[in-house]
């Protein structure tokens, strides 16, 4: 058996790097990413990076908790800014998770094989964001407990409903919708691959608990028809679905008549720059997760080859919509637009405003060469910036609007105060806790989907 | 031999393991062209070829998923339109009670919603899972069935299943072994 290649070699010139290290055969790609949840020793770099995560996690909670115990006074939010980081990160969280949606649905009905390594982690990690997003609204309330009737349809004992020709209500919809069914698409993408920890389970504890999981999947050839059906109709429904939510999002502000916020172009606008950072968010945890477990050869050069090509394109509808957003400020004949522009890039944010546009058109440009697309550090370099250049675009988007609108004498600054902070890194923390214990208790890498992808694996005629 | 005697059969069925997908889709194919019909194979991965060849072409799945589909779109429509024109109309800004462009979007996601409940537990059910005991993981080298082997089994439930018949039938394919599967 040939040697597996684990390192990062680029093959001359005009030939593209495989897309599985060469050598695999059934076994040893179980072997592998099994091997990861199945080892009895945990890494000391995953505790290492636990253990941090958990320590923004309690930060979260803290800052949680001084917030149910004081109200949303403790946050900068005020009038005329009554929308701050709860919002922004909400937007920002969201639209990370739109990429992972993007590899598992739109690209698998486009029959792009190259998904294969990465789709499982990014479903994680959508629904790891979305979990960070959902949290947001909630505790922007003050009383989440309050909240439900506000929210949810469900008959109060006061006989209030929620007002359906809301795009808030719409959001709850959509927001709650496309997380349920991420998890079930992740969730029945789980079933064969617990099915086969549970088969390579040495002890009897850790096969029980991956046969409870794998529900007594056995491979049959009927459970096999009837579960790609299932599973490439759940793709189906996940692509109108994916586009809706972050056109839904922004709504939220396009309905609203606020000057930089009412405007046609948001939908669109909104899902590109969504797929834009989740797309860096798939690098940031993709580059560090091969080089700690050493799986450069199932997530080779190509898979963040094609992310940089995609992070590209993406970046590049985002800048044509940065510069569309100032055209029809310049060309339409409302003063109030003209002057939120104007306040946009010379005003007391301007500073926000040149950084987003350094951070998320002149920085990635660099991702035509094809130095940096093929080699990770620079690449994870490019995806951080870019997702700071999408939390400084929620930022100006909805501060800049916020805090000038119609009225001179009723501006007013933003001022973001430390439990915003604590808040919104706290959820970073969250999400790499969550992210984490994923990849230490579920296989990361979808093993049977990658067996399919193998040679030997096909049926000669 | 009686029918009695087919259905107290003291085993399931035979199994047949097979090193690769080509042998085992070949097995199957012959198979079923000799006239067996209760049998299937068990494969680590989604192999189309395998699901033709023991008679798997439908399923049930896209109906039951449509079904879902129609009745998350009706039933969020339905929600929309008794909160706001029956239980609770509120007059916002002149728009109609009915204002049904506005309910469009909840009633999309309502049936995207009811669409993947039904999908994932249409076909979970359909499969019978979860399922805790099943005979086939009697079978010695089954744990492989999720790793790198291809197995078909021929169920003793089948109006043709004769033990040694059935075994010599199998043996013809050149299998890497065949076992009986006990209950």
């Amino acid at each position: 058996m040939p040697e597996i290649q684990k390192i990062d070699v680029l093959p001359p010139k005009g030939v593209r790097p495989p897309l599985l290290g060469p050598g695999h055969d059934l076994g040893t790609v179980t072997d592998r990413i099994g091997g990861i949840v199945l080892q009895r020793h945990t890494p000391i770099f995953w505790f290492m990076i636990f253990g941090v995560a958990a320590m923004l996690f309690g930060i979260l909670n803290a800052a949680i908790g001084y917030l149910f115990f004081r109200g949303t006074g403790i946050w900068g939010i005020n009038i005329p800014a009554g929308w701050g980081f709860a919002i922004i990160n909400f937007v920002w969280w969201i639209g990370i998770g739109h990429a992972g949606t993007l590899i598992s649905a739109i690209l698998l009905l486009f029959k792009q094989s190259w998904r294969t390594s990465i789709n499982r982690f990014a479903e994680a990690m959508t629904i790891f964001a979305v979990m960070q997003a959902g949290l947001f609204p909630l505790i922007h309330t003050g009383r989440p407990w309050l909240a439900a009737y506000w929210l949810f349809p469900y008959p109060s004992s006061m006989g209030v409903w929620p007002q359906f020709r809301s795009p808030l209500i719409w959001d709850v919809f959509a927001v709650s919708t496309y997380f349920t069914v991420s998890l079930l698409f992740w969730g029945i993408g789980l079933i064969p691959d617990f099915a086969s920890l549970r088969d390579a389970a040495k002890t009897l504890v850790v096969r029980r608990i991956y046969g409870i999981l794998a529900m007594g999947w056995r491979g049959s050839a009927r459970h096999w028809n009837r579960y790609e059906t299932a599973y490439l109709l759940l793709a189906g429904l996940s692509t109108p679905l994916v586009l809706s939510v972050h056109s839904v999002v922004s709504l939220d502000f396009a309905s609203a008549v606020v000057p930089g916020w009412h405007t046609t172009f948001f939908p669109p606008y909104f899902v590109a720059g969504a797929i834009y950072s989740g797309f860096a968010m798939v690098l940031i945890l993709a580059i560090p997760f091969r080089y700690l477990y050493g799986m450069q050869d199932f997530i080779t050069l190509r898979h963040l080859q094609n992310c940089g090509k995609l992070m590209l394109a993406t970046g590049l509808i985002v800048a044509y919509s940065y510069a569309m957003e100032a055209f029809f400020a310049w060309y339409s004949p409302d003063k109030y637009e003209r002057a939120m522009m104007w306040n946009r890039m010379t005003g007391p944010y301007s500073g926000y405003y040149w950084m987003l546009i350094l951070c998320n058109i002149i920085l990635p440009q660099s991702l035509w060469f094809n130095k940096v697309r093929s080699t990770p550090w620079m690449l994870f370099l490019v995806a951080c910036v870019v997702n700071t250049g999408m939390w400084l675009e929620r930022y100006v988007i909805i501060i800049t609007s916020l805090q000038r609108d119609f009225l001179p004498t009723s501006w007013g600054m933003y001022w973001f105060t430390k439990w915003d902070v604590m808040t919104l890194l706290g959820t970073m923390g969250f999400f790499t806790l969550l992210f984490f214990l994923f990849i230490r208790f579920a296989p990361a890498i979808s093993i049977f989907e990658i067996r399919s992808m193998l040679p030997q694996a096909k049926v000669k005629e | 031999m009686t029918a009695t005697h087919l259905h107290a059969s003291p085993i399931y069925g035979l199994m047949a393991e097979f090193e690769d997908p080509t042998d085992l889709v070949h097995a199957a194919k012959g198979a079923f062209d000799a006239g067996y019909r209760k049998m299937d194979t068990y494969t680590p991965y989604p192999l189309e070829e395998a699901a033709e060849a023991v008679g798997a072409h439908h399923n049930r799945v896209p109906l039951i998923t449509l079904i879902g589909a129609i009745l998350g779109m009706c039933g969020g429509y339905s929600l929309e339109y008794w909160v706001s024109v029956v239980n609770y109309p509120l007059n916002v800004g002149g728009k109609p009670y009915h204002s049904w462009p506005a309910f469009i979007p909840v009633t999309f996601e309502c049936a995207v919603l009811g669409a993947a409940l039904a999908a994932v537990f249409g076909m979970l059910t359909l499969n019978g899972l979860p399922q805790p005991y099943h005979p086939v993981f009697n079978s010695p080298n089954f744990v492989r069935a999720s790793r790198d082997r291809f197995f078909l089994c021929i169920e003793s439930v089948d109006p043709k299943f004769r033990l040694e018949e059935t075994k010599r039938f199998l043996q013809s394919y050149h299998p890497h072994e065949i076992t009986e599967v006990p209950y």
